[in-house]
């Protein structure tokens, strides 16, 4: 093939990646009810088609632009780090939508659709290279993100979680409106690969918003409660947006810019730190969780935690590596957990004993998932997470020492649900069932599938950090020079990892009820944040009533009242006066009448009843009606006008 | 050709209040006729228009007036006010749509909005101080009647303290515009004569006053915080297409006048006031959002994210009279926004005045808490209010996003301190959503049982508003395409 079809092959498939499964997501969403027949070929062959393009993409690396906003254009791009990310996305994307359709749901077509507007969106944030089409994607992410969690819109408390999810997400959100703003003024331009020229101090400012952002959606502290709450949307949706695709973004948005938080200085080491502490207290939270759904939404927290600790310490390689085997092992978790949450219709791990005996394949398939979670050799996460943890090992040792005791946690959550699960089942075990919902004690053929081929990302992956594919990923990433992990850290983080499953084995799982709460940091940013917020505007709204609005009224009562005392002054000083005047003239009238002649007087007399006339006049502007007071004001108001303009001429003159 | 466009819509009145025994539904048909017809004829000018060069305008007309006091008619068009006369057109035509079911009095309603719709675009065109006041205030007299006559709940009161309001803000804009005859050497009241040789440059005295007259104006049309009071209850008690028109049009008059007369014309003392012209654009914001957090009535809740979202607009304006050096993009971006957001506004917020009027006709209650669940009996409806509330918490694919982002990168760009507006649309989100969650969401409970779903009209006129905003949304070119020349051109009137 000629260099031009290439690119234009490369091109298409790049618009067709975006396009294809926005367009067919919108039309599925539009259609509604009328579509559910058609739902799955839909968007199965959609998905599909996603993958092919996404493939495509990856090895011809096209780029295209269009223009959008006036000094941002519409960009997307595909480099190295892409080139891993949208294939990755794409086939878990294709997974989730099999195992989705096998399951069946209500709504098939609302269900899809989002599922595919989903998709498209996060191919953009993966291939954008400007700000403007960042956001653009990473809002409507979130907003699909609200739109299935609260998917059973009939119970208010997911809608609730939704809204939750949204608004915590958006708070991060305002840090990209504020990094475009600074990065205008710093004049280096919006698009993604110049943010780090910026000049100081605006390039400080970018660096915060972009970490908010990103800390936002990975569901990092101090923002991992909302990943807490989505869990009460469908299993599905826990499995790609909630862990291997949207909140994957976060970390990778830090993986695409490290360079930038690199120059910064503080804003690579906050990222590190913050990243570590997640993968630290959320793996406790992890531990502590009871039900296998909250257990897992902790591990993505944490497990993220690791993604962003690579991005602060600069290990792409290693960054990379584990979202993306992290994205395959947690899939595959979520959809097992919600297999069985379909088919015993609980997600407690007290009640899910022996879940995995009575499917084994189902079973097999969590355990490879689990151990992988666990960090054990060979599975995937093993690899790349000791790769990760070798990088922070050289930039500080605190960080390292924080990472591994975070791993040692992944094996002991990991561990706990392995352990319940594969546990012979008590006598009474179907007494706990159906708890949360009606189970079919089914698990349909087409959900083995994709589970079967999730379990195999999550075994194999690892090979992404060891030679000799783990040197081709340093090369698309440009990151030959990332620290390797040596023997002694490999073998010694399995070790520890078994060491700790034994523990877990023997003496179970340490409970507290701190970490259990998820750290209480919704309960924090209720009393912190939400009431004081919610008071606020409860008195801002009872001053506008009580104050603003009620100030204008007043004014006006002023007003007509002032008219309404100039008309008793009309009435008792000006009209009296004349009517005093009137019989004072009378009076000198008929005393000059006797002296004089009647015409005079009959002047007078008509004088006199000119007067009256005006005072009847005069009086009745005082209607009592407010309406009409205001009218009066009005012409006030104007005669003000003309008096001001008549003083005014001569001294603009 | 723009003189056809502005009285069509006045003249066909005119035939529908003369010609006696017009049957009611021909004056409904005859309304939406005309409004198409109107619509078509300034998208036919919108494909011919070609952006003038700096000072000049397109489809300009002039004829003698009152030359002893330098007034004429003149009416012309640019990026700014193109974009308006268009959605002038669209949101009467939409109103038009809806109304075609409506039994009270349609021959006198049909005349009275198109009176207004002829009074809306004589503002947007006018090029003429005294003839943009002149439409000004004989809009506020269309809208006066509309409340009044078919409006509900405490109509005449609301109609009444609506126009006393308003036009004490019009009087305060007259005077303003004498102040500018005054200033001007030789007197006009032209606006392109005025903008080329603004007065007042050296006495910033006396031009600060006259910005104080205007700019008090403009903000109780706009409205801003505090002139807002008026709004809500107007509103509240207009009738469904009275609000969408008051909302998508009447407010854009406000929010115009500070691109088309206030910057323009007064550079100097608007670079002078810019600090409080930006709070004042935050606190709207921040305070417009907050006041429509605690609302449970639904017209209120949106009257009030009216406050918030105009209060952008002022931030923005606010923020493009802050000239440095190196800001001049940021600058453009920021008043392109502007003009974005006043399109994006109309055309989501006439979408969800219609959507409430609908709750209105149906179970006579705007009270969110009395309804609950909606989507079951009415999930066409469902589905339009929360896309109209996404759009209008400015989420991207929708124009909001359009115009927020760029008012916020430009304002952020010129005067960093802008960010402390950007809590505004995280409330608008949590308030939309939680009105959304109310209402639509749930067991259906309530006003809600047995509530039918939207009928053609209600779909077809409030869907062309909401597509419109999607179009504009993910395809904003044809749009920016002839705002961003005339930004660039404000920007540079505003900076001499």
């Amino acid at each position: 093939m000629s260099d031009a079809t290439v690119s234009t092959l490369g091109v298409a498939a790049l618009w067709l990646l975006v396009t294809l499964p926005a367009l067919a997501g919108i039309a599925l969403c539009l259609t509604g009810r009328r579509a559910n027949l058609v739902a799955v070929p839909v968007s199965l062959g959609t998905a599909g088609f996603t993958v092919a393009a996404a493939f495509v993409v990856a090895s011809f690396r096209p780029s295209v632009e269009v223009p959008f906003l006036a000094g941002a254009s519409f960009g997307l791009a595909v480099d190295g780090l892409s080139a891993l990310i949208v294939p990755t996305v794409a086939v878990i994307t294709l997974m989730v939508l099999v195992f989705a359709a096998a399951e069946g749901t209500e709504s098939p077509a609302r269900f899809h659709g989002l599922m595919l507007i989903f998709a498209a969106a996060v191919a953009v944030t993966a291939t954008a290279t400007t700000l403007p089409t960042l956001l653009f994607a990473w809002e409507i992410m979130g907003a699909m993100s609200y739109a299935l969690i609260g998917f059973h819109w009939r119970e208010d408390h997911r809608v609730g979680a939704g809204l939750t999810a949204f608004i915590t997400t958006r708070l991060g959100d305002l840090g990209l409106y504020l990094a475009a703003g600074a990065a205008l003024a710093g004049g280096a331009g919006m698009g993604l690969a110049d943010l780090a020229t910026a000049p100081s101090p605006w390039r400080h400012l970018i660096a915060a918003g972009i970490l908010m952002a990103a800390f936002g959606k990975a569901a990092q502290l101090p923002f991992s409660f909302w990943l807490s709450r989505a869990m009460e949307g469908p299993s599905p949706v826990s499995a790609l947006l909630h862990s291997a695709a949207m909140v994957a973004m976060g970390g990778y948005l830090l993986l695409r810019l490290a360079p930038l938080l690199e120059v910064t200085g503080w804003a690579a080491t906050t990222a590190a730190w913050v990243g570590a502490l997640t993968a630290l207290l959320l793996g406790a939270v992890a531990v502590t969780q009871t039900d296998l759904k909250q257990l897992l939404a902790a591990s993505t927290a944490a497990q993220l935690g690791f993604v962003v600790l690579a991005a602060g310490v600069g290990s792409l390689a290693g960054g990379t590596a584990h979202l993306i085997a992290h994205a395959s092992t947690k899939a595959l978790l979520f959809l097992a957990a919600g297999a069985w949450l379909v088919a015993l219709g609980t997600k407690q791990l007290p009640a899910l004993r022996g879940a995995a005996r009575r499917w084994p394949l189902v079973g097999v398939t969590f355990a490879v998932g689990a151990l992988s979670l666990a960090g054990i050799a060979p599975l995937a996460l093993w690899a790349t997470k000791d790769q990760l943890l070798a990088a922070a090992w050289e930039t500080s040792t605190a960080l390292y020492v924080v990472g591994l005791a975070a791993a040692a946690l992944a094996a002991a959550y990991a561990g706990k649900a392995l352990i319940i699960v594969w546990s012979h089942p008590l006598a009474n075990a179907a007494d706990k069932y159906d708890t949360e919902q009606r189970g079919t004690r089914h698990i349909a053929a087409w959900e083995r599938v994709p589970l079967t081929v999730l379990a195999v990302g999550a075994a194999l992956l690892g090979v992404l950090t060891l030679p000799p594919v783990g040197d081709w990923v340093r090369g698309v990433l440009g990151a030959e020079s990332d620290p390797r992990p040596g023997m002694l850290e490999l073998v010694g983080s399995t070790l520890l990892a078994l060491l700790v499953l034994g523990l877990v084995a023997w003496k179970g799982a340490p409970r507290s009820s701190w970490a259990a709460n998820w750290l209480g940091l919704e309960q924090t940013t209720r009393v912190m944040v939400v009431d004081p917020l919610l008071l606020l505007s409860k008195r801002l709204a009872r001053f506008d009533d009580a104050v603003l609005d009620r100030g204008i009224h007043v004014a006006a009562r002023a007003v007509a009242l002032g008219a309404r005392r100039l008309g008793r002054f009309d009435d008792h000083g000006l009209d009296a006066a004349v009517t005093a005047a009137a019989r004072g003239s009378i009076v000198t009238g008929s005393a000059a009448a006797r002296a004089d002649t009647d015409g005079v007087d009959a002047a007078v007399e008509a004088i006199a009843g000119t007067a009256r006339r005006f005072g009847v006049i005069a009086r009745r502007p005082q209607t009592g009606q407010l309406h009409q007071y205001y009218a009066q004001i009005t012409v006030v108001l104007v005669v003000a006008v003309i008096l001001l303009l008549v003083l005014l001429l001569p001294v603009m003159r | 050709m723009l003189s056809l466009v502005v009285f069509l819509p006045v003249l066909t009145a005119v035939f529908l209040v003369v010609v006696p025994r017009v049957p009611d539904r021909a004056a409904r048909w005859a309304w939406l006729g005309i409004a198409l017809i109107d619509l078509a004829l300034l998208v036919g000018m919108w494909i011919a228009f070609d952006s003038p060069k700096p000072g000049d305008l397109a489809y300009e007309e002039q004829l003698q007036w009152m030359p002893s006091v330098g007034s004429s008619y003149h009416l012309g068009v640019d990026g700014l006010s193109l974009p308006l006369l268009t959605l002038t057109a669209v949101i009467f035509a939409a109103c038009a749509v809806y109304a075609l079911r409506e039994n009270d009095r349609p021959r006198p309603q049909a005349a009275l909005f198109l009176f207004l719709q002829s009074a809306c675009l004589g503002v947007f065109a006018a090029q003429d101080l005294i003839l943009f006041f002149v439409f000004f205030d004989l809009s506020l007299v269309g809208m006066y009647f509309v409340i009044a006559g078919w409006g509900h709940g405490n109509a005449a009161r609301s109609a009444l303290k609506f126009f006393l309001y308003t036009f004490l803000g019009s009087l305060a804009l007259l005077l303003g515009f004498i102040g500018l005859y005054l200033g001007a050497d030789p007197h006009t009241f032209d606006m392109a004569e005025l903008a080329q040789s603004p007065p007042f440059q050296n006495s910033p005295v006396a031009g600060g006053f006259v910005l104080a007259a205007i700019l008090i104006g403009l903000a109780i049309k706009t409205p801003t915080f505090p002139f807002h009071t008026w709004l809500p209850p107007a509103h509240t008690d207009a009738p469904a297409i009275g609000s969408a028109v008051l909302a998508g049009v009447l407010l854009k008059m406000g929010t115009y006048g500070f691109v088309r007369i206030a910057m323009p014309l007064l550079p100097d003392a608007w670079r002078s006031w810019a600090w409080v012209i930006i709070v004042v654009g935050i606190v709207s914001v921040l305070y417009g959002a907050l006041v429509a957090l605690a609302q449970t009535d639904v017209k209120r809740m949106i009257a009030y994210t009216s406050v918030n979202h105009m209060g952008y607009i002022v931030l923005a304006v606010g923020a493009a009279g802050v000239v440095s050096d190196s800001s001049a993009q940021a600058q453009e971006l920021a008043v392109t926004g502007a003009v974005v957001q006043m399109v994006s506004h109309g055309l989501i917020t006439s979408a969800l005045f219609l959507l409430a009027g609908v709750l209105y006709e149906r179970r006579q209650s705007y009270d969110l808490n009395a309804f609950g669940g909606l989507a079951a009996p009415a999930p066409r409806y469902a589905a339009f209010f929360a896309v109209a509330a996404f759009a209008s918490l400015g989420l991207p694919g929708f124009s909001g996003f359009i115009a927020e982002f760029q008012i916020f990168a430009g304002s952020i760009g010129t005067v960093p301190l802008s960010l402390l507006a950007l809590p505004g649309i995280l409330i608008t989100a949590a308030l939309f959503l939680l009105a959304s969650q109310r209402l639509l969401t749930g067991k259906p409970r309530g006003l809600s049982t047995g509530f039918s779903d939207l009928n053609t009209n209600e779909t077809l006129s409030i869907g062309s508003l909401l597509v419109l905003s999607v179009v504009i949304g993910v395809f904003p070119r044809f749009l920016l395409d002839i705002i961003e020349p005339a930004a660039s051109v404000v920007v540079n009137l505003v900076s001499r």
